[in-house]
């Protein structure tokens, strides 16, 4: 057995059986994910929610999905086909693909790759690409607005988030995700980092367009942005896209904020349940939030936001780092000897 | 964007760039109802905001002209159909001021307490649709539970809960059902509850304040010249309240305060309707407790159609209410401009009679026409998002813009 899997078909055999067991679980949660919102919403609005689709309402989710997958696709006259359709693909394409080196567990991650923080950074900083493709190839003004919006709210929002990492990366002394986890064994990095914690999920609601800065698609005023113009499928991967962004970005403040797979204080009772339980616990929590504030905020207006981006979050992100930095340096608490 | 030069003189050459036009409605999500408005953009700016009119045109006056006065009554449902009793009121009050007739007192107050219900109505409808353009989605929920349990009292009261037809010339409809009085006097017990509720999601959040604080600033003497009535009018600091300045039916009877806004911007008209708010419950409670059993309809057979039972034993009493409903009654010749305090507004009706049963020409001052044409003066190097805040802000409905 061991000799197939050391031979490069079995390396692909392993590799794919690997993706789907992160892929398919991810989909799962994100179908449910949307069920969530709609269930957490409504309890905030005194409403019920799903509740006709089986029990509870929970199939829901895979009613919509058939929804989806049976409807027409409309392409606009004036559009650009190929591109029309790559933006959805690539939305969806690159938020799957970053759930590569998440670490579910000491070890566990598809790719332990030394640099994946980095590689979720660009990851999560191409995404952008898919919404201006598709406000641009809808050839239409609201989506154009929207994709416009979306460039500069992700751009401004990635420079402090970066800072915020940096911090981070300097309490750890490795870019590698696993590490990440394993130096908050003593303590989670959102006590000692509370701010930058407050600012990286700030930042990862505006990265990933959701209420207060649900700008790109702004309901009330371009309709639904940079997606109004799609239909069906190519609609329907914008909107897997969007939730898969949102897991994606609550692992990741999960694992550098909250401790990853660790069991809070790590003891007795709390370490019977695995790791990966915990993450997923950590990630519907943080989800939890993301909820929470779109039922309870309006929406930021464009400048504003840009102003919170740049005047408010980095220099703040940037004097913690400073103040962290020097911290380390001056207590002598820096991870490796330098 | 296009540039072309319309100019060329040695090393200068000028060119007209053209903005960036957007076409907002009529199906826009933050329309309110069939707003066409043509925006010119300079990227996210206005340069000019071009409202649109007539989408939904009924002939409205016109059709009123081809009715005898009491089946003219439900087309003031229609107009503003979000207030629908409190313009049913100016029209009653116009032919009752033709005939030189007056309502009984109980009519007056329940006249007094069902504009009231509907300035909450309107009130509610407004303030958490404005969140909801601003992107607060759950106040509008939150709300609309609300706004239920006001619906419920229209239709005990009148059969219907939105177009009504409840007032009529000469008083209401039908007297109120048992037990309602008390049911509103315990809605009246827990709705201030709720205004808190709302406004601790609106009034102190730091986004809603930022997104509507100083945004689109009208000045007292601007809302003045461009003909701004209602809590509008006085979010710009002008206490003008035709209950208070020149009050009708009950209400110089009841005590209630006018709020004053200071800023004239976004943020002071939604508070002027959260105070307006809690000041109507004040004034419904009044009522409650001022109402004393009575007749709803003056006793007039001429004015005021006769009851079922007494139709059947007189034969007096069959023939007035066949000529009621069939010829209607003939309003003197003369004309009026009456007018009331809509939730909007000075709502006003220009009523000309004839001498026949039908009006010669009946004119409606909709209040949200001269708010919708400041949109251009206020939008003006606003953003977009802006301009949809300051939509909100001004509650318009388009059935009383259009009619």
């Amino acid at each position: 057995m061991d000799a197939f899997l050391n031979t490069s078909f079995g390396i692909t055999i392993l590799t794919f059986i690997e993706a789907l067991a992160i892929i398919v679980p991810v989909l799962i949660l994100m179908a449910y994910v949307t069920y969530a919102e709609r269930k957490v919403l409504a309890a905030m609005q005194l409403r019920k929610g799903p509740n006709i689709v089986g029990p509870f309402g929970l199939f829901q989710p895979f009613a919509d999905a058939i929804k989806m997958m049976f409807k027409e696709t409309v392409v606009p006259s004036g559009a650009n086909k190929v591109l029309f359709f790559l933006g959805p693909m690539l939305t969806f394409g690159l938020a799957v693909l970053a759930w590569a080196v998440i670490p579910v567990n000491d070890g566990w991650a598809i790719a332990k790759i030394n640099v994946g923080v980095l590689y979720l950074f660009a990851i999560s900083s191409l995404g952008v690409y898919g919404v201006i493709i598709a406000g641009w190839a809808s050839n239409s003004k609201y989506a154009f607005l929207g994709a416009l919006r979306s460039a500069a709210q992700m751009v401004s929002y990635e420079v402090s988030m970066g800072f915020v990492m940096v911090t981070v990366l300097l309490c750890v002394g490795s870019l590698n995700l696993n590490d990440v986890v394993l130096a908050q064994q003593h303590i989670w990095f959102c006590i000692p980092l509370f701010p930058m914690f407050v600012i990286f999920f700030i930042s990862t609601l505006a990265e990933t367009n959701r209420s207060p800065f649900d700008l790109p698609e702004g309901e009330s005023e371009i309709v639904a942005g940079f997606f109004v113009e799609y239909s069906a499928m190519a609609f329907a991967l914008f909107f897997l896209g969007e939730y898969t962004n949102m897991i994606l970005m609550s692992a990741m403040t999960s694992i550098l904020f909250l401790g990853g797979w660790l069991a809070p204080f790590g003891i007795e009772p709390f370490t019977w349940i695995p790791g990966p339980i915990w993450l997923i616990l950590k990630i519907v929590l943080v989800l939890f939030f993301f909820l929470w504030t779109r039922a309870t905020f309006p929406r930021y207006r464009y400048d504003q936001l840009m102003r919170l981006g740049w005047k408010v979050f980095l220099p703040l992100s940037l004097l913690w780092l400073v103040l962290t930095a020097g911290a380390l340096m001056l207590f002598g608490w820096l991870p490796h000897a330098v | 964007m296009s540039a072309t030069v319309i100019a060329e003189s040695g090393a200068t050459k000028t060119l007209q760039v053209d903005t960036h036009a957007i076409n907002f409605g009529p199906q826009h999500p933050a329309a309110h109802g069939v707003l066409r408005l043509i925006l010119e953009m300079d990227g996210e700016v206005v340069e000019r905001a071009d409202p649109h009119i007539g989408l939904l045109h009924r002939g409205t006056e016109k059709l009123i002209e081809y009715k005898s006065y009491i089946q003219a009554v439900p087309y003031f449902d229609r107009l503003d159909y979000v207030s629908p009793m409190a313009q049913e009121h100016a029209f009653v009050l116009a032919i009752e001021k033709l005939l030189s007739i007056e309502a009984p007192e109980r009519a007056k107050w329940i006249r007094t307490l069902f504009s009231e219900i509907t300035r909450v109505l309107n009130h509610l409808l407004n303030v958490t649709t404005y969140a909801l353009d601003v992107g607060a989605i759950t106040p509008s929920l939150w709300g609309f539970e609300e706004r239920e349990k006001l619906m419920a009292f229209y239709e005990a009261a009148s059969g219907a809960r939105m177009h009504s037809n409840y007032f009529r010339p000469g008083g209401v409809a039908k007297d109120l059902p048992a037990g309602l009085e008390a049911q509103i006097g315990e809605w009246a017990e827990t709705f201030p509850a709720f205004v808190d509720d709302l406004e601790t999601l609106l009034t102190g959040n730091r986004i809603w304040k930022q997104r509507t604080v100083d945004i689109g600033i009208f000045s007292a003497e601007q809302a003045l010249a461009w003909g701004f009535t209602g809590p509008c009018l006085r979010a710009s600091g002008v206490p003008w309240d035709l209950r208070r300045a020149q009050p009708y039916e009950m209400y110089n009877h009841v005590k209630f305060d006018v709020a004053i806004g200071r800023n004239g911007d976004c943020y002071d008209r939604y508070l002027m309707r959260i105070a307006e708010m809690r000041e109507s419950v004040k004034i419904i409670k009044q009522c409650l407790a001022a109402m004393k059993p009575g007749p709803v309809k003056v006793l007039d057979r001429k004015f005021s159609p006769p009851s079922r039972s007494e139709m059947k034993r007189s034969m007096e009493a069959l023939i007035h209410h066949f000529k009621l409903y069939t010829e209607g009654f003939h309003v003197p010749a003369g004309a009026t401009y009456t007018a009331v305090e809509s939730p909007k507004g000075e709502f006003g009706v220009y009523l000309v009679a004839d001498g026949t049963n039908r009006p010669y020409r009946c004119k409606i001052r909709a209040t949200g026409f001269a708010h919708l044409q400041a949109i251009e003066a206020m939008a003006k190097r606003h953003m977009l998002a802006d301009a949809v805040a300051i939509i909100g802000s001004l509650d318009i409905v388009f059935g009383e813009i259009d009619r």
